[in-house]
């Protein structure tokens, strides 16, 4: 399963409960205000680093790109993806889950 | 229920005045139903304090869609899952919930409860046996 999230971690718990119930092994992608859930040294961090040993972490580039958020500043693991690798993802993964 | 039918879950996470999400997402799940899925409903987060008993909206002029949750049962949606770490992270319990009941058609009719409280490991079990998954 896909689970997209596309709200701040410090406005809504979106991602923290994706987290919390997200079976191992799913596929996480940051899109929108969801990609302020990367940036290393945040108070999010952590929790993020966690998340890349059982699941496979994305954010959306074009996203980051618009927030001002530079590649060399996402937690180690973070992988970036741009419109055709969600696309991608969307089609490999049997379902998609967004969290709102 | 046909064997064509696909299985739904409905996560609400989101309290029930303050936002239009929990209303907009009762609506759908009854519209849901009129098709013949299989429809079950997550709790999760402030999502619980749509289930909470004795709303009274009288004096803030808002329409108390709370009694609606009571018809879920004759619409055939009667697994209503609630996260049991949300419940207690609000200072919750099951006796804060409304009583939501099902009549068994299997069972002689017999009156059953449709809430059933999970812990995480039900729920992400749950989760993965869906065909569909809605979040409001």
């Amino acid at each position: 399963m896909l689970h997209t999230i596309n709200k701040s971690p410090f406005e809504k718990n979106s991602l923290g409960t994706c987290l919390r119930l997200a079976k191992p092994g799913s596929d996480i992608l940051l899109i929108e205000d969801g990609v302020y859930s990367v940036i290393k040294g945040s108070a999010m961090e952590s929790k993020v680093r966690e998340a890349t040993k059982e699941h496979t972490v994305y954010a959306l580039g074009p996203d980051l790109k618009a927030r001002g958020i530079e590649e060399n500043r996402l937690i180690e693991g973070v992988k970036v993806v741009g419109y055709d690798g969600f696309v991608e993802l969307a089609a490999d993964n049997d379902r998609v889950q967004s969290w709102l | 229920m046909g064997n064509g039918a696909k299985k739904f879950m409905y996560v609400n996470r989101r309290a029930p005045y303050g936002t239009i999400y929990a209303l907009e997402g009762l609506e759908v799940v009854l519209i849901g139903a009129a098709f013949d899925q299989d429809v079950s409903m997550a709790f999760v987060d402030d999502g619980v304090f749509q289930l909470k008993k004795g709303q009274d909206t009288g004096e803030s002029n808002m329409k108390n869609f709370s009694p609606t949750y009571h018809a879920l049962g004759d619409y055939e949606v009667t697994k209503l899952y609630v996260d049991r770490e949300s419940l207690g992270e609000r200072g919750l319990s099951q006796d804060d919930l409304m009583e939501l009941t099902y009549e068994d058609e299997d069972d002689d009719y017999k009156e059953k409860p449709s809430i059933r409280i999970v812990d995480r490991k039900e729920l992400m079990k749950l989760m993965e046996e869906q065909d569909v998954i809605l979040n409001f």
